[in-house]
């Protein structure tokens, strides 16, 4: 495409090893710099908790950190796809405890085995979700008030499943094995291997394609380049995992989920439909798309996410009780969504931004609780963290459109 | 013209349609042929965007006659009118300015290929971009990357796009709503050649336009409304803006007697 037309103002993606450095330089011009800032904001997050306490780092703690947040990161991940559409979803904290609480009370009070209670309590957040969805397009009522009337009456429903005891303890081996697995070092190095091979595959076999076709592709050296970078990030995080106690089970699951929708959401027909009803709504109906029923699935798609969250969440603290769900879990799922690049207008953003913001609130959270600093300073310095991300995306946005994109 | 003795693609005789109290079209006749530009001008209120739903499915007319390549058609809805091979193209484009120009000329339409049959089809991104440059090439359009988002566009690449979208499905009439409102010299300049490029692949080609300068440098044939009726049909070849002004206006310097007129309405 290249031999057409050079306007310097528009991105092209050369080929050659010289247009990584390119596009790079050009992208710093333009202001369009991805996921670098959250990137190089969670470095200097990590770089200030490690001098305030050494154990920040270590393997434990890492992991640890992880763990923590896979319950927050699935629910983000839900949000994400309800962002990209437009709209917004109040009730995936209130979602999330009533499944977790139907899960516990089927397990431990009906006897019903894990693997079952665990499939019900997924299927109450998909009925929940479909229902909001319907409530949403055929009646025409905004989102924020189904769910926000859905957030109250949810957790009324938590309170009436959970009855009189107030809190159900878990011991279902599977329930409980969902965060408490970890595997062995072999198995860790096997599972990254597998991960880079498949990537490596994935890149070189879409660069084929599109060279048979006759259509620009990324050079080799471009893909070796990101394939050292993938391989030296899965490595590395093996190998602290592994110092450990391996590699936990619930990351595979939550980086699995990840995978999953990113390429639900980028490389099928559904997922592009998604982004062109954020995109422009009356455009997607011209074109005939089924905006009402794509909205639907998005939110039943969400809270049956926001269920997932719920019983790993349950899953970790071994317990179902009355705040679960409740506090700060809604928002700071919205907030990691928002830190990882999702806009809140609809149309931008990838599933990838939940890893990134869980991680960045996660950190923040993490760091703090090692430090032993009190819930007011917790809650601000929360606050200001979501501000100075969302600040910075609008600033680079609107120096964005200052140069034409 | 040489292509009047053929049967016209579209034809609409004694065309009526009322909203309410309003009587926005009388007896409108209007007929456009294979490899033509017909401008359709009038002034505000004149019944241009009226005809234009009636033509795209959108409002239904209330009566009259439309012929489709010679054999009489209900048009009842934007359906009708697309599985006839009739697009329009509106002013506001509709497009996404999130998705790249590739999502956008298929949007709606995506191709897939199928890995497991009914559950997991992906789409065929490297199918779909080969045939996006394909047709942009063909319509003479020069986007530098396909997968340029939209909303890093000028606005006559914007407008190419959503033209191109309109054409690359086997359509036989585009219509294009003030296709040059919004633009620059150079960038009309850009969608008037585009035009012509349509009109050599033997599309016929209906613009609505306010803008007599632009009408007067790509269309064959212009065809005037006024307060609901056709006020005349002018060949440009031959007609005097001073005309066309007068037709839109009813004023007495031009109307029925102007000596470019042909087939009167």
């Amino acid at each position: 495409m290249s031999t057409m037309l050079n306007d310097p103002r528009l991105i092209t993606t050369e080929s050659g090893s010289g247009g990584v450095l390119g596009g790079l330089r050009r992208r710093l011009a333009n202001a369009d710099l991805g996921t670098l800032p959250i990137i190089l904001g969670l470095v200097v997050i990590w770089a200030i908790f490690q001098m305030a306490n050494a154990n920040f780092l270590s393997p434990v703690n890492l992991t640890n950190l992880l763990l923590q947040n896979v319950s927050m990161g699935t629910m983000s991940v839900g949000i994400i796809l309800v962002l990209l559409l437009g709209d917004i979803d109040l009730s995936v904290g209130a979602v999330s405890g009533l499944s977790a609480a139907v899960m516990a009370v089927l397990n431990v009070k009906s006897g019903m085995p894990g693997p079952l209670a665990v499939l019900a309590g997924l299927g109450v957040g998909l009925a929940i979700g479909v229902l909001q969805g319907v409530w949403i397009t055929k009646l025409r009522v905004p989102p924020f008030i189904v769910t926000l009337a859905g957030f109250l009456g949810w957790q009324g429903a938590l309170l009436f499943v959970l009855g009189g005891t107030g809190t159900v303890n878990l011991r279902d081996k599977f329930i409980v094995g969902l965060t408490s697995t970890f595997w062995l070092p072999p198995v860790g190095w096997i599972v990254g291997g597998l991960f880079i091979v498949i990537y490596g595959g994935v890149a070189l076999w879409g660069r084929q394609q599109r060279l048979a076709a006759g259509l620009s592709a990324p050079s080799r050296q471009v893909i070796a380049v990101q394939l050292v970078l993938v391989a030296a990030g899965i490595l590395g995080v093996i190998a602290v995992l592994n110092a450990d106690r391996g590699l936990p089970a619930a990351l595979v699951l939550f980086i699995g989920l990840i995978i999953v929708f990113d390429l639900l959401t980028r490389r099928t027909a559904f997922g592009r439909h998604v982004y062109a009803v954020g995109g422009n709504a009356e455009a997607a109906r011209r074109a005939s798309i089924p905006v009402d029923r794509i909205r639907i699935a998005v939110f039943a798609l969400c809270s049956t996410l926001a269920a997932a969250g719920g019983i790993l969440g349950g899953s970790r603290l071994l317990a179902v009780n009355q705040s679960s769900g409740s506090g700060d879990l809604l928002l700071n799922a919205i907030a990691a969504a928002v830190i990882g690049g999702t806009s809140l207008f609809g149309g931008r953003g990838s599933v990838w931004a939940a890893l990134l913001g869980v991680l960045v609130i996660g950190s923040i959270s993490n760091g703090m609780d090692l430090l032993a600093l009190e819930s007011p300073i917790k809650y601000m310095i929360t606050g200001l963290v979501l501000l100075l991300a969302v600040t910075l995306d609008a600033l680079t946005r609107r120096r964005r459109q200052a140069v034409g994109r | 013209m040489a292509d009047n003795i053929r049967t016209p693609v579209l034809e609409l005789r004694g065309i009526s349609k009322r909203f309410g109290a309003v009587q926005a079209l009388t007896d409108v006749d209007f007929e456009v042929y294979k490899g033509e530009v017909v401008g359709l001008v009038g002034d505000n209120g004149a019944g241009k965007s009226t005809l234009v739903k009636c033509i795209s499915g959108i409002n239904t007319i209330d009566g009259g006659e439309i012929r489709f390549e010679g054999r009489p058609v209900h048009i009842g809805g934007p359906k009708d009118s697309a599985a006839l091979g009739i697009e329009t193209v509106y002013q506001d484009l509709a497009l996404c300015d999130n998705l790249d120009v590739v999502g956008n000329l298929f949007l709606g339409r995506e191709q897939r290929t199928t890995l497991i049959p009914g559950v997991v089809q992906p789409l065929n991104e490297v199918a779909m971009e080969k045939r996006a440059i394909e047709v942009l090439r063909s319509l003479s359009v020069s986007i530098p990357n396909v997968r340029t988002p939209i909303a890093a566009l000028s606005g006559g690449q914007r407008q190419s796009v959503a033209v191109a979208r309109s054409v690359m499905w086997n359509s036989k009439v585009v219509m294009l709503d003030e296709p040059t409102a919004a633009l620059g010299v150079a960038q009309t300049h850009q969608v008037l050649q585009l035009i012509r490029t349509l009109r050599e692949k033997g599309l016929a080609v209906i613009v609505i336009s306010h803008n007599l300068e632009d009408v007067f440098a790509v269309v064959d044939r212009i065809c005037v409304l006024r307060l609901g009726r056709r006020a005349g049909t002018f060949d440009v070849r031959g007609t005097s803006r001073e005309q066309v002004v007068g037709a839109i206006t009813g004023a007495e310097f031009g109307g029925a007697d102007a000596p470019g007129m042909v087939a009167g309405g």
